[in-house]
């Protein structure tokens, strides 16, 4: 027999019948259709019981129940927790984005020191054992004594007490809060209630709202609680006033927009107060001295060419502001990052005054400071502007817990000068953020869903009330509650403290309320407010709108940044999922844009997604335009919360090299009660 | 060689293919070794075996126990499926070596003692993909354990657990017979066998939210 070529064909038909009346063609079909499925990055959750741990969000100062779904040990889903006083089953982007932050690369995974060799901000660390690490912060402080400072995103609660002892009793009080519109309202408070106080809001009440720039949707107060009351709002038909210069998306949603010149909103309420006195449609007596300056200086004319808004529109503001039975005015900027003038809030106080709604349902209720701790032994509070910003480079050692001062405080250089000054850093922080990139040593502290802590005074809540955030999953990796770090390094100086552990500190420090507070998450407790005086005292001195820093022939524009609901603006910085639903007007792949009116565009001739060139006083960035009707003419708006530079990269691909962070490009502009009340800064634009 | 001779041979060679069937052959051949890749080498090779950390007699179990299968493989208090039993289950009985058989000895020894979870090879796991409520079926369609998972209650021995390379899935979800024939409800559980069963009852509405069936019932 032949072998030829008709053979070997013979042989592949023969080969392929037999492959076709097999299993094989469709059983591998089938298992290759299954492979797909089973990509190793795919995630899949573990199996397993489930169940919920209520805990409190700490990612902002709302102070949100959170409810932690779990599969066996692994978290997996954040849910708002129902019945909560604050956020009553609500849950906002980044609280529901948490579990990157839990589990995700920016985790500090063991204490770290700067390498010998690096200078800081290189990102050269070497790993060291808890022991070394603490040994060496104690001399050090040891060292430093008296010039030791602390920096932190809240004075309330166990841990900033904690902090403050330890500074006691090195004989500092250099103890300094991250400034936000909380140190306008509580020295607002303070000044006209008399006591020490938190403002609270009771939104849910309220008939009519003013707000003075509060960004109600875009995280003002707690931000679950605020977008639920204006649910409420729009259900109950109250009318929502936002007073602004941009038309952000309260001020979309509300039911009048009434822009004004930036940094004129204090004129505005006090020509509303005019208005308020001069009609006889006040409810409440004040200050006899307030009411001569607001009757003196603040006629609709003279406010309305300082605003911008017409005469008519202020008086029709003050009447029906008047006219509700429960009307509430409303302030701080954005979120309330930042600072507002003492002026403005006494301003905005003055017409819940009038209306008498202080400490009334629906209106401002000056919430008494918590006093929970009584072993808190200390006094200690400094400023960020004398320490940080200041000329006193006397500073030895500064302690950074839960603050990310090197992002989030304006004019980003300076933070950076003042931090080259200090000889030692020490970063608290559960992340590589830019702060503790610029430490000297890192002692990380578990990340929110692994600790407890007390979190007193949700932002803007009207009642006295306290969470109890609580591990949802044991710590991932090797890191220590910063409480039981400073107890331990404040022992080791010789301090006088009655607690060995964080734990019992804080079970001792609620004593024989721990178990309901344990059981229920949160403590309440009931406050009869004083009756107001209706003392309000307007800083004379500071009478006119807050001065920008910039010559506005050099500078002819204002920068103003702006906050938004998908931007955290939060020290830590976005995880994925949040910096994904960022919309392309404001974050273009990698660019940021800004906005800014066709009619200055027309002038500097750009258009929409053109390049230009920001500079301020402070500094430059490349932008991208973004042109919009909704910002006034010769005013640029830009996002707060992007240029995140986070510390490890390669893993950085959500959060690095995404804009640019606009403290870089911001001043300051201090009123003389020693806030920094800038609400932006001058600047000109350049093509490029 | 003249024209003569060449048309002789060629002549021949035409005789020698119709007598000798060259090409049938060779399809033939071709056909058997196809069909013993597919039917016997392909099987072998698709599956690695591997063995359960150590042998488990369902049967001795079955027979001290009061509640049958639900004994061990319970219903949480959400009315989810607890599987396999984990240690905590165990440790009743096995905190120390109750008998004599060498493997309650390893159990003890090596994940009792040592607090460490049995990493048993499951049998009947579904892709991820896949969702099923033992809830709906055990506890609304009154549906024994046997009818999907055979008489496992009554085995003496683990068998092998057999892993298909591609998809790491085992072997009991496409049923051992490779063209996927089965004789018994429990031989297989693919996809089409749940729609058989789902068909012959005439279960048609199996989404609560439809009120019928959709490929997001089990597809979540």
């Amino acid at each position: 027999m032949k072998i030829d070529r008709r053979s070997f064909l013979s042989l592949g038909v023969g080969f392929g019948a037999g492959i076709a009346l097999s299993p094989l063609p469709w059983k591998l079909t089938d298992d290759s259709s299954i492979w797909t499925q089973m990509w190793p990055w795919t995630p899949v959750p573990e199996r397993g019981e489930s169940r919920y741990v209520n805990s409190v969000c700490t990612l902002c100062p709302g102070g949100c129940g959170i409810s932690v779904r779990k599969v066996e040990d692994r978290a997996v889903k954040i849910e708002g927790q129902k019945g909560h006083p604050v956020s009553n089953g609500g849950i906002c982007l980044l609280g529901l984005s948490g579990l990157q932050l839990l589990y995700g690369p920016y985790r500090v995974k063991y204490p770290m020191k700067r390498r010998e060799d690096a200078k800081r901000g290189q990102g050269k660390w070497q790993k060291i054992s808890w022991d070394e690490a603490m040994s060496e912060v104690a001399k050090k402080l040891g060292d430093a004594k008296d010039k030791t400072a602390c920096i932190m995103d809240s004075d309330k609660g166990t841990v900033p007490q904690l902090f403050k002892t330890l500074l006691t009793g090195l004989g500092s009080p250099n103890f300094m809060r991250t400034p936000s519109v909380e140190d306008s309202f509580e020295l607002a408070l303070l000044k006209t209630c008399g006591y020490p106080a938190s403002a609270g809001f009771d939104l849910e009440n309220a008939d009519f709202v003013l707000s003075f720039g509060a960004g109600l949707l875009e995280g003002w107060g707690a931000p679950v609680r605020t977008f639920k009351a204006n649910s409420l709002w729009k259900d109950k038909k109250v009318p929502v006033i936002q007073i602004e210069p941009r038309l952000s998306n309260t001020a979309a949603k509300s039911d009048k927009w009434i822009p004004v010149n930036p940094g004129t909103e204090s004129e505005l309420a006090l020509g509303i107060a005019h208005v308020l006195i001069k009609e006889g449609l006040a409810k409440a007596e004040v200050s006899d001295s307030f009411k001569k300056i607001v009757s003196e200086g603040y006629a609709p004319d003279t406010v309305a060419r300082i605003t911008g808004v017409e005469a008519g529109v202020i008086v029709g503001l003050a009447k029906s502001f008047a006219a509700a039975s429960k009307p509430l005015a409303l302030c701080g900027r954005g979120k309330g990052a930042t600072p507002i003038s003492l002026n403005e809030t006494l301003a905005v106080y003055a017409l819940n005054a009038l209306m008498g709604n202080i400490n009334q349902e629906g209106g401002l209720f000056a919430v008494p400071q918590p006093d929970y701790i009584k072993w808190a032994k200390t006094n200690s509070n400094a400023s960020v502007s004398k320490l940080l910003y200041g000329k006193d480079a006397s500073l030895k050692a500064l302690l950074v817990a839960n603050a990310n001062p090197l992002y989030s405080l304006p004019d980003t250089q300076a933070v950076k000068t003042a931090l080259d000054k200090i000889p030692f850093i020490v970063s608290f922080s559960s992340y590589m953020d830019e702060t503790a990139q610029y430490a000297d040593i890192i002692l990380p502290n578990h990340c929110y869903l692994e600790r407890y802590e007390d979190v007193p005074a949700p932002a803007g809540y009207h009642k006295p009330l306290i969470g109890l955030s609580r591990p949802v999953v044991k710590p991932q990796f090797n890191t220590k509650h910063t409480g039981d770090v400073v107890i331990a390094i404040a022992k080791a100086m010789g301090a006088e403290l009655p607690y060995d552990s964080y734990e019992t500190c804080l079970k001792e420090t609620f004593g024989d309320t721990w178990e309901a507070f344990q059981k229920d998450g949160v403590l309440t407790a009931d406050f009869t407010p004083p009756a107001p005086s209706g003392k309000i005292e307007l800083n004379e001195t500071s009478l006119k709108p807050v001065a920008l820093e910039g010559e506005s022939s050099a500078f002819p524009l204002v920068l103003v940044p702006f906050d938004s609901m998908r931007l955290s603006g939060s020290s830590i910085g976005e995880p994925p999922f949040v910096i994904k639903t960022v919309d392309d007007t404001i974050l273009f792949k990698n660019d940021i844009c800004i906005e800014i009116n066709p009619k200055t565009a027309q002038s500097y001739n750009l258009s929409d997604g053109k390049y230009a060139r920001l500079t301020t006083p402070k500094g430059s960035a490349k932008v991208r335009v973004h042109l919009y009707e909704g910002i006034m003419p010769g005013v640029i708006a830009m996002p707060r919360g992007l240029g995140h530079t986070p510390g490890f990269t390669g893993n950085d691909k959500y959060l690095a090299g995404k804009g640019v962070n606009v403290n870089e490009l911001m001043g300051s502009a201090e009123c003389p009660d020693g806030l920094n009340a800038a609400y932006g800064i001058r600047a000109k634009l350049e093509r490029a | 060689m003249g024209t003569e001779e060449k048309q002789i041979k060629h002549a021949a060679d035409h005789a020698a293919e119709g007598a000798g069937g060259g090409p049938i052959l060779f399809f033939i051949i071709g056909l058997a070794i196809a069909l013993g890749i597919g039917w016997i080498a392909f099987p072998k090779a698709l599956y690695s075996q591997k063995q359960q950390p150590f042998d488990f007699s369902h049967s001795l179990h079955n027979g001290l126990v009061d509640n049958g299968c639900e004994s061990c493989h319970f219903f949480r208090e959400d009315g989810s499926y607890a599987g396999v039993p984990k240690l905590a289950q165990c440790i009743g009985c096995h905190e120390d070596v109750q008998g004599s058989t060498p493997e309650e000895k390893v159990f003890v020894e090596e994940y009792v003692k040592k607090g460490k979870e049995v990493p048993w090879l499951i049998y009947s796991r579904q892709p991820d993909c896949v969702f099923f409520s033992h809830a709906a079926h055990v506890k609304v369609a009154k549906m024994k354990c046997e009818e999907c998972h055979g008489p496992i209650g009554e085995s003496k021995n683990l068998k092998p657990y057999e892993q298909n390379r591609i998809t790491g899935y085992s072997r009991d979800i496409w049923g051992q017979n490779i063209a996927g024939i089965k004789t018994h409800t429990y031989d297989r559980m693919k996809m089409d066998d749940c729609a058989d069963c789902h068909k012959e009852r005439g279960v048609k509405a199996s989404s609560v939210q439809t009120e019928r069936d959709a490929c997001f019932v089990c597809h979540k």
